[in-house]
């Protein structure tokens, strides 16, 4: 068998262990699933007087805009999981035994992104799934939905670098787990949850520059209007320098995690 | 328990109690660090829902142009919940490690074990609901008063003790710390499906349904009187028997668990 089938085998065989731990652990799925799905809801009843506002952007119900915020919040929670799962793995002893097998030990965090990657994909059809049940359309159709799919999943994979990174420098479950919050603080400054422009001070400013508003406004646009091509452009740009930013980390990582074992 | 053996039993339900209080505030002393994420959470939803839907004021219908002053309640409340979920994960943790069962046998009857972990929780509560209110004060929250302050913090503190008998129920049921996410979202779910958000004619009709029966409205609003008016008897009677409610049937509940966890 090739090489390269042979590294595929392993990437899927852990993605799939990544998604089956995730799975049978209610503390690993809430956050996903569970918690965004409740502050979907929440916000929707309590806020959705907000599309009466001036300036707020034209759509067909607050629940189709605050369809790609819980999309972000899940895949974000999604990547930090897996963070925390590798902590686990690496306190537990089962990343060592992987290093010592005779596979590329870029597969090894690979394999954990793969599963983060289907947790996203998992993600973006519940929530659309959700969006469809309760009223709100996709105003791009089926190639809108296909793009926000593609962004979630990718987007997922990309913050997922980043959860890795953290746990293999670390190994301790514990700090992985302390980003929680981190990780409410850079959505709540971000467009995830309402109009950048209908935002207060300081949190508008941060979320102008904040490279989560252009991903979630790259879900979102197809969402509640045609497809455009600069949000479109702007959102893959903010997913490739995640992706960079977390490759770059992991490989550092990596290596750190390898030499003190 | 030798020493509290002679005394009469009020006096060493009581002893009992504070020693578990005791062991809670050992376990805050001892590992600091534990605390942070019970007082970042409520903190960071308050900044957050402040920096992201402070504009809602500018409906008609708000009672206050101040989203601070309306959703600091809220934040604080959310944080007794945290902490009593968090006490709930803890009590997971003690039957995991098997503390509960030597608790159990011990002669102490099951609702001074079960007190000792609600009150805890309840003290507990009182960081979390000040760093709130210290940061939202600085943020330019109005200040409700020494009334309105006495009936917030007995509110927050009633409230974390209802949540401290929902998580131990929790826990006592499953014992596992794999409960933990329906201990949180139980109350999250409890707490946000209110007038959190707005006030009740701004809700969605759905979520204006269930704020109506939700009791935690009526403990929102009591806590929310001396930020958007004053403080008065009727706006604070229906939030302390809608907590005195929680409390007796969540407290009977997690009782029931607690004996058939011993048998």
């Amino acid at each position: 068998m090739s090489q390269l089938a042979t590294n595929a085998r392993v990437v899927r065989a852990l993605g799939m262990r990544s998604l089956r731990q995730t799975f049978r652990r209610p503390q690993l799925i809430a956050p996903i699933l569970i918690f965004p799905t409740l502050l979907l809801a929440i916000q929707t009843g309590g806020a959705g007087g907000a599309v009466d506002l001036p300036g707020f952007p034209p759509v067909q119900s607050f629940l189709q805009f605050m369809l790609a915020g819980a999309m972000m919040q899940s895949l974000m929670l999604a990547g930090n999981s897996g963070g925390i799962a590798l902590a686990v793995d690496i306190e537990m002893g089962f990343t060592d035994r992987l290093f010592s097998a005779p596979i590329p030990r870029f597969a090894i965090v690979l394999g954990r992104l793969a599963g983060t990657a289907a947790l996203g994909l998992f993600s973006s059809l519940w929530f659309l799934a959700i969006g469809l049940v309760f009223g709100a359309e996709i105003e791009s159709g089926v190639p809108g939905a296909l793009i926000v799919i593609a962004l979630v999943t990718t987007t997922a994979m990309a913050v997922g670098g980043i959860g890795a990174a953290i746990a293999l420098r670390t190994g301790k479950a514990s700090v992985a787990q302390g980003l929680f919050p981190l990780v409410l603080v850079v959505l709540f400054l971000s467009s995830a949850f309402f109009p950048e422009s209908l935002m207060i001070e300081p949190a508008k400013t941060i979320a102008e520059y904040n490279p989560l508003s252009f991903v979630v406004d790259g879900i979102r646009n197809p969402i509640i209007a045609e497809i455009n091509a600069s949000d479109l452009l702007d959102a893959l740009l903010a997913i490739a320098g995640i992706v960079v930013l977390g490759l770059v980390l992991s490989a550092r990582a990596l290596r750190h995690r390898l030499r003190v074992g | 328990m030798e020493a509290t053996a002679s005394l009469p039993e009020w006096r060493s339900n009581l002893a009992m109690i504070a020693a578990l209080m005791a062991r809670s505030k050992n376990e805050l002393l001892r590992v600091p660090g534990a605390a942070i994420p019970g007082v970042l959470a409520p903190t960071i939803f308050f900044l957050g829902l402040n920096g992201v839907f402070g504009a809602l004021t500018q409906l008609n219908g708000f009672e206050t142009g101040s989203y601070e002053s309306f959703i600091v309640p809220v934040s604080m409340l959310q944080g007794a919940g945290f902490t009593g979920a968090a006490a709930g994960v803890n009590l997971a943790r003690d039957i995991e490690a098997g503390w509960v069962d030597r608790l159990l046998v011990s002669p102490a009857p099951r609702w001074v074990l079960l007190t000792g972990t609600v009150l805890s929780a309840s003290a507990r509560s009182l960081i979390p609901a000040s760093s709130v209110f210290a940061f939202a004060l600085l943020l330019g929250a109005g200040w409700p008063g020494i009334d309105g302050l006495l009936v917030l913090f007995s509110m927050v503190a009633a409230m974390a003790a209802a949540a401290a008998c929902w998580g131990s129920a929790l826990a006592l049921r499953f014992k596992s710390q794999s409960a933990a996410p329906l201990m949180q979202a139980g109350m999250m779910g409890l707490i946000l499906t209110t007038t959190a958000y707005a006030p009740l004619a701004l809700l969605q009709p759905w979520l204006q349904s269930v704020a109506e029966v939700n009791p935690v409205t009526e403990v929102i609003e009591a806590a929310r009187q001396g930020f958007v008016g004053g403080v008065s008897w009727a706006g604070t009677w229906p939030g302390i028997v809608a907590l005195l409610g929680m409390l007796a049937i969540l407290g009977a509940w997690a009782l029931r668990e607690m004996r058939r966890t011993a048998r």
